[in-house]
């Protein structure tokens, strides 16, 4: 097999592994083993041959395109594999495979096993719908995938359909994805008319010939493509999705699929022609807003996974902020700083792929041991399932930043275009780069006080229910997953001076910059990298030695065990801890504005309290002060039809009648 | 280098200063080290639900700061590493030694722990974007993103050109230094009251060698922000052993003054804390402003 050498035929294969693997595990549903176990197969091989494609072409395989005609009108199969979608492809077919890989596992005692096959249909649609997107090169195509894509998630989240509120979990989501499709279909539907056709290829002339257009098409692009991202506002689906849906599903949306929005915003960027500098400022402050926001709403939740889909939104951001980074850089004509900022967007992608799949799948298998996410019955996981604990305390060190791990390679990246911006003569791009600085401080250190707690609650102290008290290990396929995507946290973090002047050539197809540019401005951050990696490796050096000469000395000075420091009070119990309310309740009251967190106290009164209760509640403010009052104007306005809804069907045959007479005459005149 | 015998001097110093204030003879200057060598020679006790993290804690801060003196520079000798953006690896290292603090505080499962956990992770986010901000007054000052050649750039000239923006981010320094290192205001390191500490409490279970590391790696902080601090004065083309004895005199001059504010302030309410650090990054956002027009 030299598929590496065949880029679009593998690509091919691994499209019709996944179909074939889905329909087979459909269609033998009645045994539900055989039809999990084909499903499991066609998504890691069909992913492993995506990969392979994938990997090619960052090489340097230059694929043919592939087109094909269409028995439909307008549009036809055009497909191409640039360098721009390879790199795409990495995390779509990556976070696939290992969620195929975890999902048998996982699945085993998850709801109905019934609806498991029909799980798998949809998680292989979904995978295949996503690099198809990707690979399309043709408006309606593009559209067919895109909406493919949106379906398969719905089939997903629902999975556990007895729920009423993994129902409505369900509903908003597809609800949003729709939203962000009439923006989209807007955008095709304008470009494709002045173009006479919807290939890609015919865009940019367009926009030239047209220059006012390229504002209006990026602002639907932005909305079209940022409500499939998750950026603020239109960020509400995430955190009500991702908890409903199984956790190899929501590692696979949060992971792939909302990158797949970013993919639409960059390569619609590469067909915009010049930018303006204000779209970079409105992707930048869109950025800074969804992660502050972002990283704030989730410091307020208490279940986990609600916690993690918030990261989301916070990580979304950070991708954003190099990108529009990257945009100023192009409109200020200051090709370091675009090259800076599209490599530290871009490889952030990929590093959140990483980490965010890696956390999602440690949720399920905290979900899958412990029957819960809620941070408040859980905790001293770490004794009861190390594995697990190890992989989720590489993924939480990786997401907040922290330096040998690869989410500090891309921070670092977007940092120090934060200072390379601040360098520059116009106070413009001065204050980007200000921007830059303060929201990225901000978010980090934010984000490691949600982390802290996540971790510090779920996985250390005392268990704080019987379930967490009998969780177990996770079973190896779901062990070997997670153990994958932590190893490449650690391994991407060392190879900082390898992976960022291999961006080069990627961020010179998103940016339209020439190569020699892109290459000079990250040559000498990788530099910089080595030098810094030199350093985290004398950090390891010393810590091991440290802990080594520690473990000597206490061998021979001895080791007691004794209770914790309670005040004088000997016998702590796992309801006097801190809890992940108590934890975050300083942050939220401080951002007490911004979150909306409500809390409900009974205070205990006089000298023999009896009873009392704190409850919080960190609904979002966007979801109940924007989307809830929109919808129900909408609701209220399409009551008003109801009065030519009747259910008599010879006048619905009278509208269908009317409605062909009326479209004659229209097309006549 | 120096950093690494001298630093617990600077709490020597700090602790002498409380001392004469409050009329006492006060410890020795060395009783530091004696503290650190006397734990280092203990054995531990360790809480019953803790797992290996609480052990991780000290040693991997500590590794992190010995990482971090060697990328600041001393006026003198410069840093013994310096790259492009080491300002920012070095807000890295902060955070991760916070973070393995942290968690390893989080591993007793104690309530006061927890509590001094979260005060920590409160008052670091906004110490962190205030740290950077200071650094880019610097960086737009100086036209440089490496430490050593921020600091070798800063000389009378840049005091000139540069008074207000400089100033500003002197006090920002000197705020931060009370922050990260917990002084009072912000934290007293001296109390016995666990429900108002933040560092103390939060290694309150750590003991024998583990303590040691962590007083140890404490003094080491306190001796690199307050490097950042001293490095602030011109001292650029002045002969590099006297910019040197300047500089381990500014230091010292440092620790009194720090002595001298926990002897007359009295701690803040801990809601109070946050304006104090969000005061202290407006400072540096001012002094950048000020650059601009």
């Amino acid at each position: 097999m030299e598929l590496d050498r065949y880029p679009v035929p593998a690509l091919l294969i691994a499209f019709a592994l996944l179909l074939l693997s889905g329909i087979a595990a459909i269609t033998l549903r009645a045994q539900a083993g055989m039809a999990q176990r084909i499903g499991q197969a066609g998504a890691v091989l069909g992913s492993l041959a995506g990969l392979a494609a994938a990997i090619a072409v960052l090489n340097g395989v230059r694929p043919e395109a592939l087109i094909l005609n269409w028995p439909m009108p307008g549009g036809e199969i055009h497909v191409a594999i640039d360098r721009l979608s390879a790199y795409f492809l990495l995390p779509i077919f990556g976070v696939s495979a290992l969620a195929g890989l975890y999902g048998r596992s996982y699945l085993s005692n998850q709801g109905d096993p019934a609806n498991a096959a029909g799980s798998w249909f949809h998680l292989n649609l979904l995978i295949a719908a996503m690099a198809s997107v990707v690979v399309a090169r043709d408006g309606l195509l593009f559209l067919l995938a895109w909406e493919i894509m949106a379906l398969a998630p719905f089939f997903l989240v629902v999975f556990n359909d007895r729920r009423a509120e993994v129902r409505h979990a369900a509903w908003i989501y597809l609800a949003a994805a729709h939203i962000g499709t009439a923006f989209l279909l807007a955008l095709f539907v304008l470009l494709g008319n002045l173009a006479g056709t919807s290939d890609f290829a015919a865009f940019p002339g367009v926009l030239r010939d047209h220059p006012a257009l390229a504002s209006t098409v990026f602002v639907l692009a932005l909305i079209g493509f940022g409500s499939k991202a998750g950026i603020v506002p239109a960020h509400v689906w995430l955190p009500e999705a991702h908890p409903a849906a199984p956790s190899h599903a929501s590692a696979l949306m949060s992971g792939a699929m909302i990158k797949v929005g970013i993919y639409g915003l960059v390569r619609m960027l590469t067909l915009l022609g010049a930018p303006q500098a204000w779209w970079g400022w409105v992707l930048l402050l869109t950025g800074a807003a969804s992660g502050v926001l972002g990283v704030l709403y989730a410091l307020a939740q208490h279940d986990l996974k609600r916690l993690l889909a918030y990261h989301s939104v916070e990580n979304i951001g950070i991708i954003l902020i190099g990108i529009g980074v990257g945009v100023l850089g192009l409109a200020y004509d200051v090709p370091a700083l675009a090259a800076l900022g599209f490599a530290a967007g871009l490889l952030h992608v990929i590093n959140h792929a990483i980490f965010k799949g890696l956390l999602f799948l440690g949720a399920g298998a905290v979900q899958h041991a412990a029957h819960t996410v809620e941070l408040d019955e859980l905790g001293g996981l770490l004794k009861r399932m190390p594995w697990t604990g190890i992989c989720f305390l590489i993924g939480s060190a990786a997401i907040v930043g922290l330096p040998p791990l690869n989410g500090f390679i891309s921070e670092f990246l977007l940092i120090y275009a934060g200072y390379a911006g601040l360098l520059l003569p116009t106070t413009a791009a001065a204050s980007a780069g200000l921007t830059t600085l303060v929201a990225m401080g901000l978010i980090g250190g934010l984000a490691a006080a949600c982390f802290a707690k996540a971790f510090g609650v779920v996985f250390l102290g005392m268990p704080r229910s019987d379930a967490a008290e009998h969780a177990h290990e996770a079973a190896w396929p779901m062990i070997t997953a997670m153990a994958i995507l932590a190893l490449l946290c650690i391994v991407i973090g060392f190879a900082g001076p390898i992976v960022v002047p291999a961006l080069a050539a990627i961020v010179t197809e998103a940016s339209g910059l020439p190569i020699v540019q892109t290459g000079a401005a990250l040559a000498p951050l990788s530099g910089a990298l080595e030098i810094s990696t030199l350093v985290f490796f004398g950090i390891v050096v010393l810590a091991v030695g440290l802990w080594v000469w520690r473990r000597w000395h206490l061998a021979r000075a001895g080791i007691r065990r004794a209770p914790v420091w309670g005040c004088g009070f000997q016998h702590p119990t796992p309801r006097m801890q801190y809890t992940a309310s108590s934890f975050a309740q300083p942050l939220v009251t401080q951002f007490q504005l911004l979150i909306a967190n409500r809390e409900i106290l009974a205070a205990p009164t006089g000298y023999f309290p009896t009873t009392a209760s704190f409850a919080s509640d960190s609904g979002d403010p966007f979801l109940h002060l924007l989307f809830v009052p929109t919808f129900r104007w909408f609701r209220r306005l399409a009551a008003r039809l109801n009065v030519i809804q009747h259910g008599h069907i010879h006048v619905y045959v009278l509208y269908v009648a009317a409605t062909l007479i009326a479209l004659l005459a229209w097309a006549s005149l | 280098m120096l950093g690494m015998l001298l630093a617990p001097f600077l709490v020597g110093i700090i602790n002498r200063t409380k001392a004469f204030v409050a009329g006492r003879r006060g410890p020795s200057l060395v009783q530091p080290y004696r503290d650190v060598f006397k734990l280092l020679r203990r054995g531990a006790v360790y809480g019953e639900v803790t797992t290996s993290l609480v052990r991780l804690g000290p040693v991997l801060n500590l590794a992190t700061l010995l990482a971090a003196l060697v990328l600041v520079p001393f006026p003198g000798a410069g840093a013994a590493i310096s790259f492009m953006g080491d300002l920012i690896v070095l807000v890295g290292l902060f955070a991760l030694g916070r973070f393995a603090t942290v968690l390893a505080a989080l591993d007793t499962g104690s309530s006061f722990e927890g509590m001094g956990a979260s005060r920590e992770v409160h008052f670091a986010a906004l110490a962190e974007p205030a740290l950077l901000i200071a650094f880019a007054t610097l960086a737009r000052v100086t036209h440089a993103t490496d430490l050593t050649a921020i600091y070798g750039a800063i000389g009378i000239g840049a005091w000139i050109h540069a008074l207000p923006a400089l100033a500003l981010v002197g006090v920002s320094f000197l705020v931060l230094e009370l922050v990260e290192n917990s002084r009072i205001p912000v934290d007293d390191p001296t109390t016995h009251l666990e429900l108002t500490m933040i560092h103390e409490v939060m290694v309150l279970d750590h003991t024998g060698p583990d303590l040691g590391l962590i007083q140890y790696g404490a003094a080491l902080k306190l001796w690199i922000i307050g490097t950042l601090l001293v490095s602030l004065a011109p001292l650029r083309a002045v002969d590099p052993w006297i910019a040197a004895a300047v500089a381990l005199l500014g230091m010292a001059v440092l620790a009194v003054v720090v002595g001298m504010i926990e002897s007359a302030m009295a701690r803040y309410r801990l809601a109070t804390v946050p304006q104090f650090i969000v005061g202290a990054a407006t400072l540096s956002a001012v002094a950048f402003m000020v650059l601009l027009v």
